[in-house]
């Protein structure tokens, strides 16, 4: 029942509004205050990287760039850092979609870790180039809670292509 | 549109190469970074996006504040008639010096008239609410709940109860952020109540203050209180900021390493105090303006 390119399930087209709400939803994730707490998730980066890979031809750097300019004044960090950081995962992101919607949805996760990581790490060589400080190495436990989220993420997002348009005992799939 | 591994045939046109369009949005990211860190001219771009992001926060914020909302309807009427008393006790303690403030503020205004000294100005001030801290990991800001609508301007000093917290550094119309003290790139023009001696008070990023450039033989002792020394233009003088931890004076370096710790609740939450601008001096005679000016690092190019 994995719903990878191997599964014999078909789905059914990805709906645009629903990317869009998924996207503005984790920007509202990305904005409840929380206070310092380490290890929260980007949900924005998680989403984002999940439709890159899903649907390379309808999200790319051009979202990336737009959410992350959002994402910049809403978490009060430097302009174009997020955005920076958002393309360059956008882009790897659909760059290895052919070859990471192969994987098994765990191993899927273990390659995605490394995606986001990089992320984050651009985010700091930014910021450190600016004259900030290194926040400890808490920071990128972020990262980590994310790749463990991928799977319930992708039952999660997947959700409405699952459901046939119509029941019809007759079709053989 | 088209992605790194797909090569479309020519006659299928997807617009420009993933690597063309990268290179586009990266340096676009890239100029918006140095527009921003070194030039801070972005803010009207801030201004714009923010009327989006607006909403967003405030809606983000509701469920604590309605869970804040919830929890003070349920504080025990024991809890409250404890606080209640111990409010009380405090107003009376204070009151002593409360009622002799205004007769002691005339008297001081009376006599610097006859000593023909420059007035103390006086201080105008709002009510803000601290609504969270900001996301950013990198710096230490919070977000008040009064903006530009409010009068609140970039440049004005955040104080509670205790002392000084920080300074706005953004207006938006509706929020505004606040630069902590702790913050590394803030930076208070400081001096010691018990000798007079001035210095700049950095924070260390770490929820610690620094007392930067200090001979190794200065004369601070750990305990030392520090308030604002009002040279800057931004601060009113006096107001307590720091206490001094601790005092390692190591003869290889030139400069004594001096740890102190904020006076008044500066990561907590709660309501805080906004100050007034304060009135720009006259500007200093131009002979003097050609000698040494003392650096008072990013709050020397701040003020209004």
């Amino acid at each position: 029942m994995q719903p990878t390119p191997a599964s014999k399930r078909i789905l059914l087209p990805v709906r645009g509004w629903f990317i869009l709400l998924t996207l503005v939803l984790a920007m509202f994730a990305n904005m409840i205050p929380f206070g310092r707490l380490p290890g929260l998730p980007d949900w924005l980066a998680l989403v984002l990287a999940f439709w890159c890979i899903r649907e390379p031809f309808k999200v790319g750097m051009a979202a990336a760039f737009l959410a992350g300019i959002v994402m910049d004044v809403g978490s009060a960090s430097v302009m174009g850092q997020h955005s920076l950081a958002y393309v360059l995962l956008a882009f790897a992101a659909g760059g290895l979609s052919r070859r990471i919607l192969g994987f098994p949805l765990l191993q899927q996760a273990m390659q995605i870790l490394p995606l986001l990581l990089g992320a984050q790490l651009v985010m700091l060589v930014a910021r450190m180039l600016g004259g900030a400080d290194f926040p400890g190495l808490l920071y990128f436990l972020g990262s980590f809670s994310a790749a463990l989220l991928w799977p319930p993420l992708t039952y999660l997002l997947l959700l409405p292509q699952y459901q046939p348009v119509e029941k019809d005992e007759n079709r053989p799939i | 549109m088209s992605v790194v591994g797909h090569q479309p045939p020519p006659f299928f046109n997807r617009g420009p190469a993933p690597l063309a369009r990268l290179a586009f949005f990266v340096a676009l990211s890239l100029l918006l970074l140095v527009l921003d860190l070194r030039f801070h001219t972005l803010e009207l771009v801030r201004q714009g996006v923010a009327l989006i992001t607006y909403p967003m926060q405030r809606l983000a914020y509701a469920p604590e504040e309605a869970f804040g909302r919830w929890d003070n309807y349920l504080t025990s009427l024991a809890a409250l008639e404890q606080e209640n008393a111990e409010l009380r006790q405090k107003q009376l303690t204070t009151a002593r010096l409360l009622l002799r403030q205004e007769h002691l503020e005339q008297e001081n205004q009376r006599l610097r008239a006859l000593l023909d000294m420059k007035q103390r100005q006086p201080v105008t001030s709002q009510v803000a609410e601290i609504l969270y801290a900001a996301r950013d990991p990198f710096s230490r800001r919070v977000v008040l709940d009064k903006g530009t609508r409010q009068n609140i301007a970039a440049g004005q000093v955040v104080v509670d109860e205790l002392g000084v917290i920080g300074q706005v550094t953004r207006a938006f119309p509706m929020i505004s952020e606040a630069t902590l003290i702790t913050d590394k790139d803030q930076a208070v023009p400081v001096q010691i109540v018990r000798n007079g001696l001035r210095s700049v008070l950095f924070g260390t990023g770490d929820g610690n203050l620094e007392l930067r450039f200090l001979a190794a033989n200065a004369d601070v002792q750990a305990g030392d209180v520090l308030v604002t020394s009002g040279l800057d233009d931004v601060y009113l003088p006096g107001l307590p900021v720091a206490k001094v931890t601790r005092v390692d004076r190591d003869t290889t370096y030139a400069f004594a390493r001096i740890l102190c710790e904020p006076i008044a609740g500066v990561e907590r939450h709660g309501q805080v105090l906004v100050l007034g601008p304060r009135e720009a001096p006259p500007p200093p005679p131009p002979a003097v303006e050609t000698q040494d000016k003392p650096d008072k690092g990013r709050k020397g190019k701040r003020k209004e």
